[in-house]
């Protein structure tokens, strides 16, 4: 039997593509503030150095501790996606999900004042499709995937590494890219 | 009006006080923001004649209408003063995440005037400003400073903007650096910031960026995404620097050796495909950009291991073949080294050029140079030399510090033959001699030679089959379109990189659906035409804005370079020069000496300055007058 939270898709971020542009940010607030403040981003990029950039949101846990800690039950799951939905009425702020979030993906709204955090853009009008930070990202750093679909990329890759050794010797950017192209035309054929 | 603070900060580090000037739309509407409203605040708060490391010349922040939104343009910020290093107009705009941090601060501009009593940093949190003590940063690397001070504020998405060891110091090109990398560029504007005891600013902006008609810019901004795609520069593992370098070195337009141009350098050897592979790790953008422009190289072997910097194709030109280097790694570690020191790489490479030069002349001796082999060739006497110019530390380190024109002048003798610049800024890489259309562009910049502005990338020569060992005939015509419409990109901060993806349409529309206000293409033109009027009055004011001084170095205009697939010998000849200006000039609307008439500056908008033109062109005339005599 398949596991019905096969379904549950995650905004995963690829280090060695991201280049810390911030792009997500600013399109995060863009498309669920209509202004434009990183602040109020439900995506975060961290940057420990030109060679070292990711974005952080929610995982979309199967076991929230967010969820978990909060004293006044504000917060809840959604069965088949897996969003974590605050309720407005009942979140006082307190910030007990913030710290219990082992990837600071939770925030507290500045002007709301309430706990906030990454909906896969389902309060918009593009609820059908892939995030748009997932649209914007022009590295392709960000995916949109199930956790299977996660793993098999990796194990892709990393097969791929150990068994393709004189490659790994080039530039890893154009080689993933070239990759990319490659098959991306096989499945046009 | 959307899109803008609405506000100007000015700060003044003499009296440690702040207070806010209200920014109104007559102003937006005739300067746009970047370097035009930077240009304008200049005008207005400095006073001529004054020396550009006193307390009173203002430091001018600017952000840009489109600063804080998303897009190729969306981060910029700009900084103009007077230029130590030319006494000009002192510009430069960077793509950087400060720009954006200073919108949500709630600020278009920053104007700081006086001079703190110790080494201070501007801590800027939305409303809250503070000056505060940064005798401990003294020294350090702008790197260095931004985590200090995140560390300090307990922030680690605070934006830092300031300077290295040798803006301290007070060298004439030292530069304002953001996120370790992002330099101000020319001009010697870190140097201006060090006279004012000011290591850096720190900043944190909460506040919403407001715009007009998002979705419209939205889609605007999809479109510009897509042109991006088209461009040769996104091309991802083949850096930009390659492309340009090869390009460049098919024109015979790389200058090897302080312009003496000994064929003796192979180009391909400095950087090509296999060191590209090796070393440069990833080219990434700067902020919500995908253009990929920056190179980051990550020296993972050899004599300089462990450094990781970005680099730029210019710096390449100047610390490397101009220097006479050939070795792309001890290219990159100098690189590294002057974004340290928070200085100028095109400036360092020239004068350290200049200094082999007079070395192999025999006009700077062993004693002078410390007993540095200062042989072309020689990287580690390059580094050595950047060591003494960034700590200004001996005789020889603290007059290069000055700058070529400065160093030739304390020298004396034959010594200013050696030494390339215009108005002071020393020239980039480039041999002009095989780009004469754009020698003729960077002869009348109003900044000294930059070449970002007025074609100064070499559109002309490169990409439209110009006769490039001549001035043409409608050189200065077009020039004068170029840059009218460089200075609408500079004052909406729009990176030169990407200025072929708009046209004065696109232009007119980003800025509608970002601020809601309607400036139509031809008002769009006039800002730009008012913008280079205002900085030439600056200069008459200075006392450098006439023909005199829209020049080209000596070597450029006597000594012949080869042109080895033509076979021929070349050099811009000054008739031809002359001939270009006198283009130029009447293309602009200007006197034969270069200053705008006043017929000109009241079309323009600028008629209540026209005094300025009128004394100048009154002072000139009795000046020959006097020769005639």
């Amino acid at each position: 039997m398949v596991d019905r939270h096969q379904d549950r898709k995650i905004i995963v971020s690829d280090p060695e593509k991201c280049s810390g542009c911030r792009l997500c940010e600013y399109v995060c607030s863009m498309v669920n503030e209509k202004i434009f403040n990183p602040h109020k981003s439900r995506i975060r990029v961290i940057s420990l150095g030109p060679l070292a950039n990711m974005a952080v949101s929610c995982r979309k846990c199967e076991d929230p501790l967010c969820v978990a800690s909060c004293p006044k039950n504000a917060l809840s799951q959604e069965e088949n996606t897996g969003i974590i939905r605050v309720n407005e009425h009942a979140c006082t702020g307190c910030g007990w999900c913030i710290g219990a979030c082992s990837f600071g993906a939770i925030n507290l709204h500045p002007d709301k004042k309430i706990a906030y955090t990454c909906n896969s853009c389902t309060n918009t009008d593009n609820c059908d499709n892939e995030p748009q930070c997932v649209q914007w990202c022009t590295e392709n750093a960000l995916q949109y995937v199930t956790a299977e679909t996660l793993a098999q990329k990796t194990r892709q890759k990393i097969v791929n590494q150990l068994l393709d050794i004189p490659k790994t010797n080039n530039n890893n950017n154009s080689n993933n890219d070239k990759e990319e192209k490659e098959t991306e035309k096989e499945k046009t054929k | 009006m959307r899109a803008y603070a609405g506000r100007i900060l000015h700060v003044n580090l003499s009296s440690e006080q702040s207070r806010i000037e209200i920014l109104d739309e007559k102003t937006t509407r005739l300067y746009l923001g970047g370097i035009g409203l930077g240009i304008n605040l200049l005008m207005e708060h400095s006073k001529p004649n004054k020396d550009a490391f006193d307390s009173d010349n203002p430091l001018i922040y600017c952000t840009g209408p489109l600063s804080g939104t998303l897009g190729l343009a969306g981060s910029g910020y700009a900084i103009v003063s007077k230029s130590p290093a030319t006494g000009c107009i002192g510009e430069g705009q960077i793509q950087s995440f400060f720009g954006s941090e200073l919108k949500r601060a709630g600020y278009d501009a920053i104007i700081i005037k006086g001079k703190a009593t110790n080494l201070s940093y501007l801590w800027i949190d939305d409303d809250k400003i503070q000056i505060r003590n940064a005798q401990h940063l003294k020294n350090n690397s702008v790197e260095a400073v931004e985590q200090s001070l995140r560390s300090e504020l307990g922030d680690f998405s605070i934006q830092v903007s300031g300077i290295g060891e040798a803006g301290e110091k007070l060298c004439r090109f030292a530069t304002i650096i953001s996120e370790k990398y992002h330099t101000v560029g020319r001009a010697g504007l870190g140097a201006v910031m060090g006279s004012k005891n000011l290591k850096a600013i720190a900043i944190r902006g909460t506040q919403d960026v407001n715009i007009a008609n998002i979705d419209a810019l939205t889609q605007f901004i999809k479109t510009v995404y897509e042109r991006a795609k088209n461009l040769k520069t996104t091309n991802k593992g083949q850096p930009l620097e390659l492309n340009n370098l090869l390009e460049l070195n098919a024109l015979s337009a790389i200058a090897t050796k302080n312009w003496n141009n000994t064929p003796s350098l192979t180009v391909s050897k400095i950087f090509n495909n296999y060191l590209s592979n090796r070393y440069v790790k990833r080219t990434v953008g700067c902020a919500t950009c995908c253009m990929n422009c920056n190179s980051i190289a990550e020296l993972s072997d050899g004599i300089s291991k462990g450094v990781i910097t970005t680099f730029d194709f210019n710096d390449i030109l100047s610390l490397g073949p101009l220097c006479g280097i050939d070795r792309f790694d001890a290219i990159v570690k100098a690189v590294n080294l002057v974004n340290n020191y928070g200085m100028d790489c095109i400036s360092v490479g020239a004068t350290i050029a200049f200094a082999m030069d007079l070395y192999e002349q025999g006009i700077l001796t062993n004693e002078q140079t410390g007993n540095v082999d200062l042989r072309f060739g020689n990287a580690d006497a390059q580094i050595a030399l950047i060591d003494k110019i960034g700590k200004r530390n001996d005789w020889l380190g603290n007059i290069l510090a000055e700058g070529v024109m400065r160093a030739a002048e304390t020298m004396g003798g034959d010594a200013s033959k050696y030494a390339c610049h215009v108005k002071g800024l020393e020239l980039p890489g480039y041999d002009l001699r095989t780009l004469q259309n754009t020698a003729l562009g960077f002869s009348v910049t109003f900044s000294g030679d930059r070449h970002l502005r007025n074609n100064n990338v070499g559109l002309l020569d490169l990409k439209d089959k110009a006769n490039r060992y001549k001035i043409e005939n409608d050189t200065g015509r077009k020039l004068v379109e170029f840059n009218h419409f460089y200075n609408v990109l500079d004052s909406l901060i729009i990176c030169k990189l990407t200025s072929k993806m708009y046209t004065w349409k696109d232009l007119s529309d980003y800025y509608l659906f970002a601020t809601g206000l309607q400036i139509s293409e031809e008002e769009l033109r006039q800002i730009g035409e008012r913008i280079e009027n205002l900085a030439r009055l600056f200069n008459i004011l200075e006392g450098k804005g006439t023909r005199d001084y829209d020049d080209l170095p000596y070597k450029i205009k006597t000594c012949l370079t080869t042109v080895e697939d033509h076979k021929i010998s070349v050099f811009v000849s000054d008739n031809d020069l002359q001939l270009g200006l006198d283009d130029y000039y009447a293309a602009s609307g200007w006197t034969a000496d270069g200053i705008p008439t006043v017929d000109r500056l009241k079309h323009v908008g600028l008629g209540s300055l026209s005094y300025i033109s009128q004394s100048a062109i009154t002072a000139l005339r009795t000046q020959q007058e006097k020769e005639e005599n």
